[in-house]
């Protein structure tokens, strides 16, 4: 895991989290968010299955069950998670529950990011002129961003 | 509106498919035996396994452990590894309705859970 020098979230004794963003990747949560809101709403992309996992690999029917029990709830805390990022992208500070809400939409954005990009555990960086370079970009940012909300969320 | 640097290309987040990739888990197997509840020995317990992948953090992974079960670092981090190093670990046993608990708790959180019988 590469790590970059510049912590962007803090722990305070009261269990809130300091956010110390620039502007730009604030920007960036921003504009993310209400792409993966529209295809959670659509629900056809094949780019969301690790967001709605299955259950019984063994046992179709089993499985259809679960997915009917649970498809619904699982959306709403997506959605929910990511309403919690677009309306807060600009604080200063969160408390814990709106932090863990940040959490779960930036690792539902690297889900979906890292299936459409097909990432593999060793991998390099594509050549900054591919075209998946700029979304790769991305994702490693999204990685960063998390590591460092759970360095903090660990304090 | 200005939009930040790296935003038009993500614009393509949901425009590419994806069409290949492993599955969860192993390929579907035919099962014969009756999936009725009320055929099934309910003491027969059920195993929660997590699986690796190329995506979720191994700190993420390590966090979700600590938080969803309680368990310690040291615990939650050779849970990890498990995952990482033999390509899956069991996170959880019990009854069939207490598993499938476990495992949503673990998709809400996007991790790569499945359930079966234990053998």
């Amino acid at each position: 895991m590469r790590r970059r020098p510049v912590r962007r979230i803090g722990r305070n004794r009261d269990g809130t989290f300091t956010i110390e963003l620039p502007d730009e990747e604030r920007g960036l949560l921003e504009a993310l968010v209400p792409q993966l809101r529209e295809m959670l709403v659509d629900g056809t992309d094949p780019g969301l299955r690790r967001l709605f996992p299955t259950a019984y690999p063994d046992d179709a029917e089993r499985d259809q069950e679960y997915a009917a029990l649970t498809h619904d709830e699982l959306l709403s805390k997506r959605l929910a998670d990511l309403d919690t990022l677009e309306q807060h992208a600009r604080a200063e500070r969160l408390d814990e529950e709106q932090a863990m809400q940040w959490m779960g939409a930036i690792n539902s954005l690297r889900l979906v990011l890292g299936t459409r990009l097909d990432v593999a555990e060793e991998m390099d960086e594509p050549d900054p002129d591919h075209p998946d370079a700029p979304a790769f970009a991305v994702y490693s940012y999204l990685s960063f961003l998390l590591e460092n909300l759970i360095d903090a969320a660990s304090n | 509106m200005i939009r930040p640097a790296g935003v038009a290309v993500v614009d393509g987040l949901s425009a590419s498919l994806i069409t290949a990739g492993p599955g969860p888990g192993p390929a579907p197997v035919e099962v014969d035996e009756p999936t009725d509840d009320t055929h099934v020995d309910p003491d027969v317990p059920w195993i929660v396994l997590v699986w690796n992948d190329p995506i979720n953090l191994m700190s993420y992974v390590t966090f979700v452990f600590q938080k969803l079960f309680g368990f310690s670092l040291e615990k939650a981090t050779r849970l990890m590894l498990d995952v990482h190093e033999k390509g899956r670990a069991v996170v959880a046993s019990g009854a069939r309705e207490k598993c499938e608990l476990d495992v949503f708790r673990l998709h809400e959180h996007g991790l790569w859970a499945t359930m079966q019988k234990d053998s």
